[in-house]
């Protein structure tokens, strides 16, 4: 697709007339470049006493800032760490905080002013114009560059010998694989990891909030409760990776207000264990509305109705929650009966 | 260092200042750099210092950021806190929250520092969009600058990544959101999805490993190679030196303006004390990213409204409103729902980088530009860039959707199909309405030259007809609105070769020749005025 083939006529003429300064004072066109205008002076260019008063200014600057500077060091030593200070509009913010990000930025915005304050007014304002060259080489350059490559392409007999150019590609064609290998053991493999959670057959529910099991009484209708597997704590090592897959969210239900027919075998009394994080990117769903037994993912508004086999009905999400088999034990504690028959979290490629 | 003295024969010693000049240019040749560069002409125009705060804010993000790296610790062991904030007490954490913490509330100007980065971050990519438009609008990224404006955009996209990865240090409940947000998106990547996730966290998510890692692309990997780029951005502007805008005196072979040494040098150096001075008093006054009201991290926790800083805003859209569509089939399953917001992610950015390549292509222009173009002389790329930016805050507002119905009271499912129909429909619908204001202000200018200024006097004739004065513009006015180039349209040459024989027209000569219409046909631009038609104009009674 070159576009060498566009004819010239088709692109407008150059729009260079006039170099510099050059005035054209031409009467045959009006559209013409009138060149550079003539430079007006500034009042500090011919009033000296304003020249005066705008070096008086810029100093006064440079002198703020020294100030300012000394106010900072002040603030940080005289200021303790944790004071808080009530700063109109604004509220109450930490003092030292305040004070040394005024003092900075007082210390730093005067340089500036200063520099430019002493630029605009006193520098020479005087346009100057500055040629352009184009930037493709001439044909002599050109031609000299490719005699010598030429020239160095042979010498090298690279074409030539072309046993040692495939061997050379091969080998560099290789090398890099050593570079991947490396990469290998940044992780483990992920085998079937995503497909197990801590929950197996006979563990009890236990309340995230009180760290207690859960009984069947303790769940109201109309109540939200988070829930952990029995023997993970917040000190284990890996209780964020378990955490992440484990987190189950339960809830009561009338059980005539269950309309899936397996989410109704897999509760007790009612009682439904739901996973807390969302099928569509994992982000642990909080929101729970009672009456409709709606639950909605607050990082993207997917939303799943708990009383119908948790299906998606709105946004992002591609499925329904997976739901964990709970009953209750001989002492009254909820427990689940095995892991989630399915993934939890967001879906991949081996989920099937 | 005195140079105009050095040529004069003297007696005695140089000035110090010059031996060390001396020295330093039998070493480095440093006069011969100099010569072309210190009294360098850089034209004046409010919109080129856009680029100087995204190169200031730049600065500002390394030298905080340095100082940030010796207190914090890149570490997920988990921690129990017992610090000077009470509400935190005795809560496990990771080490990387907890010394965020002992920055914000126990290094003495730590918090200072901290909000000073993150600030300047978002600056830094605000700045960086902004100027990235003016660029655009102007057609500044037309040859030899089309190198330029990939370099910009790549510091543009390294810049989004190098804030995700920098936000997502601290290991907060905000942050962690994201971060598996991130997981969960490449888990959707067919076949290698869950390799990906488990190479980069070391294994399942959170795992113990994602800070150090993060840590090491924020700090190190992807700065460094941003820094390369700024530099060779900065050499390029140099070399190429500064376009600017036509008017009277600025030709195409031409750079007006003031010299580097002194007037750039003060002013420029002294906006950096300025774009710095700002930044500090904004983290003074205005709180950013109190992690500590979020708490650290857990997979099970979550705050409501979360968001990613703005520049993933777009990002957050797509996922927020994409169907979840998800397709099992032999066992396998296709994520469409947050595979194809994953691929659409990085094609928003690309189908903004590839323009320039698209309208030399259908130009066929293989010369240098120098002079900017006013928006409204390239109406269809003005009305592209528009329609560029209409999508990319329809994705805003679909990352925002929760807010947007907090805040405005509306309904987050009306947003969302909103967004959803948007996403095709706004930049269409902008695009035309573009285009249109541009050929409207082509028209004004036009008439402006061949009628003068209206002056808003009212002057009533001998005869009783009330005209309104215009005044003739200056020749300095007239030069200005006639400068810009305008294209004819490219047409397919004939399909018969000259012996007779009957030539094939490709398919990309055709669609170039139709881009080409729409581009510069009858209906794309206004012929700007000749100098026959003002002069027919002008010679008669001056009203019509």
């Amino acid at each position: 697709m070159s576009s060498q083939d566009i004819p010239e006529e088709n692109l407008p003429a150059e729009q260079d007339h006039a170099h510099g300064a050059v005035t054209v004072a031409d009467d045959t066109d009006p559209f013409a470049d009138p060149g550079l205008p003539p430079h007006e002076h500034r009042v500090q260019d011919i009033d000296e006493q304003a020249a005066k008063r705008s070096e008086r200014a810029v100093a006064l600057l440079f002198t703020l800032s020294m100030l300012a500077t000394v106010g900072f060091i002040a603030s940080y030593v005289a200021i303790p760490h944790d004071q808080a200070v009530y700063v109109f509009p604004i509220g109450h913010i930490n003092a030292l905080n305040f004070a040394l990000g005024l003092t900075l930025g007082v210390a730093l915005f005067a340089i500036g002013a200063g520099a430019v304050h002493w630029a605009r007014t006193l520098m020479s304002d005087v346009e100057v114009a500055d040629e352009r060259h184009p930037i493709e080489a001439a044909p002599e350059v050109k031609a000299k560059v490719m005699a010598d490559f030429k020239q160095g392409a042979k010498e090298s007999a690279l074409g030539r010998r072309k046993l040692i150019r495939n061997t050379m590609f091969g080998a560099l064609a290789l090398f890099p694989l050593s570079g991947v290998m490396l990469l290998r053991d940044l992780g483990p493999l992920p085998g079937t990891k995503l497909r197990h959670t801590l929950w197996s057959k006979g563990k009890l529910l236990v309340n995230m909030n009180t760290n207690e099991p859960l009984r069947a009484s303790d769940v109201a209708v109309g109540s939200l409760t988070f829930a952990k597997p029995e023997g993970l704590e917040e000190h284990d090592e890996d209780f964020q990776k378990e955490i992440a897959k484990a987190a189950l969210m339960i809830v009561r239900i009338q059980p005539d207000n269950i309309k899936d027919k397996r989410e109704l075998q897999w509760s007790h009394e009612g009682i439904v264990a739901y996973s807390k994080i969302c099928t569509h990117v994992g982000c642990p769903i909080s929101l729970y509305e009672q009456q409709t037994h709606h639950v909605l993912c607050p990082c993207h508004q997917s939303t799943f109705d708990l009383s119908d086999g948790a299906r998606v009905i709105f946004g992002p999400a591609g499925h329904a929650l997976p739901q964990l088999r709970i009953g209750v034990n001989d002492e009254g504690y909820l427990e689940a009966l095995g892991d989630f028959e399915e993934p939890v979290g967001p879906a991949f490629w081996e989920r099937g | 260092m005195s140079t105009n003295e050095s040529t004069e024969t003297r007696r005695g010693k140089a000035p110090a200042g010059e031996r060390v000049a001396d020295w330093a240019d039998g070493r480095l040749g440093i006069y011969s750099l100099a010569k072309s560069n210190m009294r360098k002409i850089f034209p004046d125009h409010w919109s080129f210092m856009l680029g100087e705060v995204c190169l200031y804010s730049f600065i500002i993000i390394i030298l905080t950021g340095v100082y940030l790296t010796l207190f914090f610790h890149p570490s997920m062991n988990e921690v129990e806190y017992h610090g000077s904030y009470v509400p935190l007490q005795g809560q496990l954490m990771s080490e990387a929250f907890s010394s965020t913490l002992h920055i914000s509330f126990e290094v003495r100007g730590g918090l200072l520092i901290r909000q000073i980065h993150h600030w300047a971050a978002l600056i830094f990519l605000a700045g960086m969009f902004v100027h990235m438009m003016r660029v655009f609008f102007t057609g500044a990224f037309r040859k030899p600058r089309e190198i330029n404006w990939l370099f910009g955009f790549l510091l543009f996209v390294l810049g989004m990544f190098t804030g995700f990865t920098g936000y997502s240090l601290p290991d907060d409940l905000l942050s962690g959101t994201g971060v598996r947000f991130m997981e969960g998106a490449i888990l959707s990547v067919p076949i290698v999805g869950t390799y990906l996730s488990f190479f980069l966290f070391g294994g399942e998510f959170p795992g113990g490993d994602f800070v150090a890692r993060f840590y090491s692309i924020h700090i190190l990997l992807l700065p460094g190679i941003m820094l390369g780029l700024v530099v060779g951005h900065l050499i390029l502007v140099f070399y190429h030196k500064h376009t600017q805008f036509a008017g009277p005196g600025k030709t195409n072979n031409n750079v007006v303006g003031m010299p580097l040494l002194p007037v750039y040098m003060a002013k420029a150096g002294g906006f950096f004390f300025l774009v710095f001075g700002v930044i500090a008093v904004v983290a003074a006054i205005a709180s950013i990213n109190p992690i500590w009201a979020l708490g650290p991290y857990r997979p099970d926790q979550v705050s409501t409204g979360a968001q990613p800083d703005w520049y993933m805003g777009f990002s957050e859209g797509l996922i927020r409103v994409m169907p979840g569509w998800e397709i099992n089939l032999w066992g396998h399953t296709l994520v469409l729902g947050v595979f194809i917001p994953l691929v659409i992610f990085p094609l928003v950015l690309v189908s903004i980088a590839v323009y320039p390549f698209i309208e030399s292509w259908v130009t066929g222009d293989k010369r240098e530009h120098h002079i900017l173009d006013r928006p409204r002389n390239a109406p269809t790329r003005t009305a592209f860039g528009v329609a560029w930016i209409s999508w990319y805050f329809v994705l805003l507002v679909g990352g925002g959707n929760d807010l947007w119905a907090t805040h405005f009271h509306l309904s987050i499912n009306a947003i969302t199909w909103f967004v959803r129909v948007g996403f095709f429909v706004v930049p269409v619908l902008v695009f035309i309405a573009t285009k249109r204001i541009c050929l409207g202000l082509q028209r004004r200018d036009r008439e402006k030259v061949l009628h003068g200024r209206e002056t808003g006097t009212i002057k009533r004739l001998p005869h009783g007809e009330f005209i309104e004065v215009h005044e003739p513009l200056s020749q300095d006015a007239l030069h200005t609105l006639t400068a810009h180039e305008q294209y004819r349209p490219v047409e397919i040459g004939g399909t018969v070769d000259e012996n007779g024989v009957e030539r094939k027209v490709k398919g990309s000569e055709k669609l170039r020749a139709k881009l080409s219409e729409s581009y510069y046909g009858a209906e794309s631009q206004i012929p700007k005025p000749t100098v026959e038609e003002y002069k027919e104009i002008t010679s008669g009674h001056g009203h019509h």
